[in-house]
């Protein structure tokens, strides 16, 4: 039970580190990007190249997977996502599929179409457990580790986002782009970083979640669902939201799949419609926001 | 200007074009010139009808929907369980599937109303995966992942069989697109299509004039989701199966790559979609059979990028390109 509890909040947490990134472009430039997993599948098989074909250390792939995510995304944002920001919803949808599409049938013509492993290393293969009968919390050293960086993310991006300069230009850039700008704020280059974290972000959670997740070509479109529903249910106006709706994702999803494994993603699919039918701009998005 | 001329000019896009009526001899000659393609004149019928029934959701109510899949598979599975447990004849498991995708349609049509193209897009897709889950959960009646097989279709109207040439498959396919797209040029061209355009380009304007925004936006997506079922049940009639990939997502995407192809907003869009995108996929994946997709996004990209209402204006392809449209 508490096993299952732990479980699914690194799961969650896994979420949040990937979806982090799509929350905030989508609510920075309102922009629908179906291609974020693409990135994150990119800090994946950086991973997986890294480990395997030139030996780099665990540990040393996992910031070279961020670095070789955020600078795909600064480029792509440079030169494709930006003239793209004031098209309709819909432009912007099937762009960002026809990215997708790209990216899965180039990986797999690269990397080939099968399922990759890594091998984690001897000091994550670990478990401890606590405790006696149903109160039983077994937790898996890697599963640890994925918490442990995810709650620093969470912590460090927040005290950025509340403490610094860059913070409180991105929160204003996020709530109003254009009197932002006209504060004279480069809203242009905020947007320019916060698209290259994000994507960063999401090869970094794509790296740490090979082993959790699985990874193949088709990576980007398994796992967009996930995505979009801790984005439309979190809310895009603070980390709180997505980080919450993170949560309660992962962890209804492995109890679902543990309890009633038929139904596969069923839960989740039918909270995420309850939810959104309840709060329309998500959990907890300010009212008469975007 | 007199009123004359001005109920003349308002009602001139409803009136039949020379060139439309060229097209439909066109498409009717079709199955009789190239009978060896006719199970690939089938599915593009089948492609069309569905994705002129996401036209009416998308481009004239301007609901952006990524789950259009799940009135298909309705429809599909509906015809499929009719045909195999209650009575054969096609007509009336089409009318089935029709009204299966309607009834779908219409119960999920409040959940689409409110909120952003998000949430929209969320809960349309949301709506399509539940579906999916359910299919494959209960499997002793859907046949699950295996999928739904021994469906066995009477002969259409009692003396045409279904053959394996797909012959009367492409014609009964057809047939139906021809009545459903009469059937939509009537309604995008009555007060209430025209209603609709109005709203999806300005909803707030639509809603100050008095009109009831949400009651059209349900009316359309019901209209679309039947159509889709209808769809779905031709699908499921001419191949004799009906299988989870009905409802799986990329048909919802496919469609909309179709429905985009073609031009978002005229019933024509979806037939020449439809046309374009079965010729591209046969094309393509004939030349680069596991990498086809990369062309298609690629194409999408740049689509997108140099504006999708370009495509079929080829006189905007040079030059900087009007932006006052």
């Amino acid at each position: 039970m508490l096993t299952l509890l732990f479980d699914g909040i690194a799961y969650g947490m896994l979420l949040f580190v990937l979806s982090l990134g799509l929350a905030v472009t989508m609510g920075l430039m309102n922009f629908i990007n179906l291609a974020h997993g693409a990135f994150a599948m990119a800090g994946g098989y950086v991973l997986v190249v890294l480990m395997q074909r030139a030996g780099w250390p665990f540990l040393a792939c996992l910031p070279a997977a961020f670095i070789v995510c955020a600078l795909i995304g600064a480029l792509l944002e440079r030169t494709l996502y930006r003239p793209m920001y004031g098209k309709p919803h819909l432009d912007q949808v099937l762009f960002s599929i026809g990215l997708t599409f790209m990216a899965v049938a180039a990986v797999d013509y690269v990397m080939g179409s099968s399922q990759v492993n890594v091998q984690t290393p001897e000091w994550l293969r670990g478990r401890f457990e606590f405790g006696s009968g149903a109160l039983t919390l077994g937790m898996g050293a890697y599963r640890l580790f994925i918490v442990a960086i995810c709650v620093a993310l969470a912590l460090g991006l927040q005290a950025i986002l509340s403490g610094t300069r860059f913070g409180s230009r991105l929160r204003a850039a996020v709530d109003d782009p254009r009197v932002a700008a006209g504060l004279g704020i480069p809203v242009n280059r905020v947007f320019l970083l916060t698209f290259a974290f994000g994507s960063g972000l999401a090869g970094l959670g794509g790296a740490l979640g090979v082993d959790i997740l699985g990874l193949d070509p088709s990576f980007p479109f398994k796992f967009m669902v996930y995505f979009l529903i801790v984005c439309a249910v979190g809310g895009t106006s603070s980390i709180t939201g997505p980080l919450v709706a993170a949560l309660v994702l992962g962890i209804a999803d492995v109890f679902g799949k543990y309890y009633v494994p038929k139904l596969g993603g069923f839960i989740v699919y039918v909270l995420m419609i309850a939810i959104l039918l309840w709060r329309p701009q998500g959990l907890f998005s300010r009212e008469g926001g975007k | 200007m007199s009123s004359g001329d001005l109920s003349k000019r308002l009602l001139a896009p409803s009136r039949w074009r020379a060139w439309e009526i060229a097209l439909w001899v066109l498409i009717w000659a079709m199955p009789f010139a190239m009978p060896q393609y006719a199970a690939l004149i089938n599915e593009i019928a089948i492609l069309a009808l569905f994705a002129i029934s996401l036209d009416i959701v998308l481009g004239y109510a301007g609901i952006v929907s990524l789950g259009h899949a799940a009135f298909f598979g309705a429809g599909a599975y509906g015809a499929a369980l009719f045909a195999k447990h209650v009575m054969p004849d096609p007509l009336v498991g089409l009318l089935v599937g029709t009204v299966l995708g309607a009834v779908l349609g219409a119960l999920t049509s409040p959940m689409i109303v409110r909120g952003t193209d998000l949430t929209r897009l969320m809960v349309t897709m949301g709506i399509a995966l539940v579906l999916l889950e359910l299919a494959n959960k209960f499997d002793n009646i859907t046949g699950g992942a295996d999928g739904l097989q021994g469906v066995v279709m009477g002969p259409l109207l009692g003396t045409f069989e279904f053959d394996l040439a797909a012959r009367t498959a492409s014609f009964y396919s057809l047939a139906v697109l021809f009545i459903v797209f009469l059937l939509l040029r009537r309604l995008v061209h009555s007060p209430f299509g025209v209603s609709l355009q109005a709203l999806r380009d300005n909803r707030l304007r639509l809603a100050s004039v008095g009109m009831s925004v949400n009651r059209r936006l349900a009316v359309a997506y019901t209209v679309g989701a039947a159509f889709a079922g209808t769809a779905g049940a031709l699908l499921a009639q001419t191949t004799g199966f009906a299988s989870l990939d009905v409802l799986e997502f990329h048909r919802s995407a496919d469609v909309m790559l179709a429905l985009v192809i073609g031009g978002v907003g005229w019933l024509w869009g979806g037939i020449a979609g439809a046309i374009a995108f079965k010729v591209l996929h046969d094309v393509l994946s004939a030349f680069t059979p596991q990498y086809w997709t990369f062309w298609i996004g690629l194409f999408l990209v740049v689509l997108m990028l140099v504006g999708r209402e370009r495509l079929l204006r080829p006189w905007t392809w040079f030059g900087r390109g009007d932006r006052n449209d």
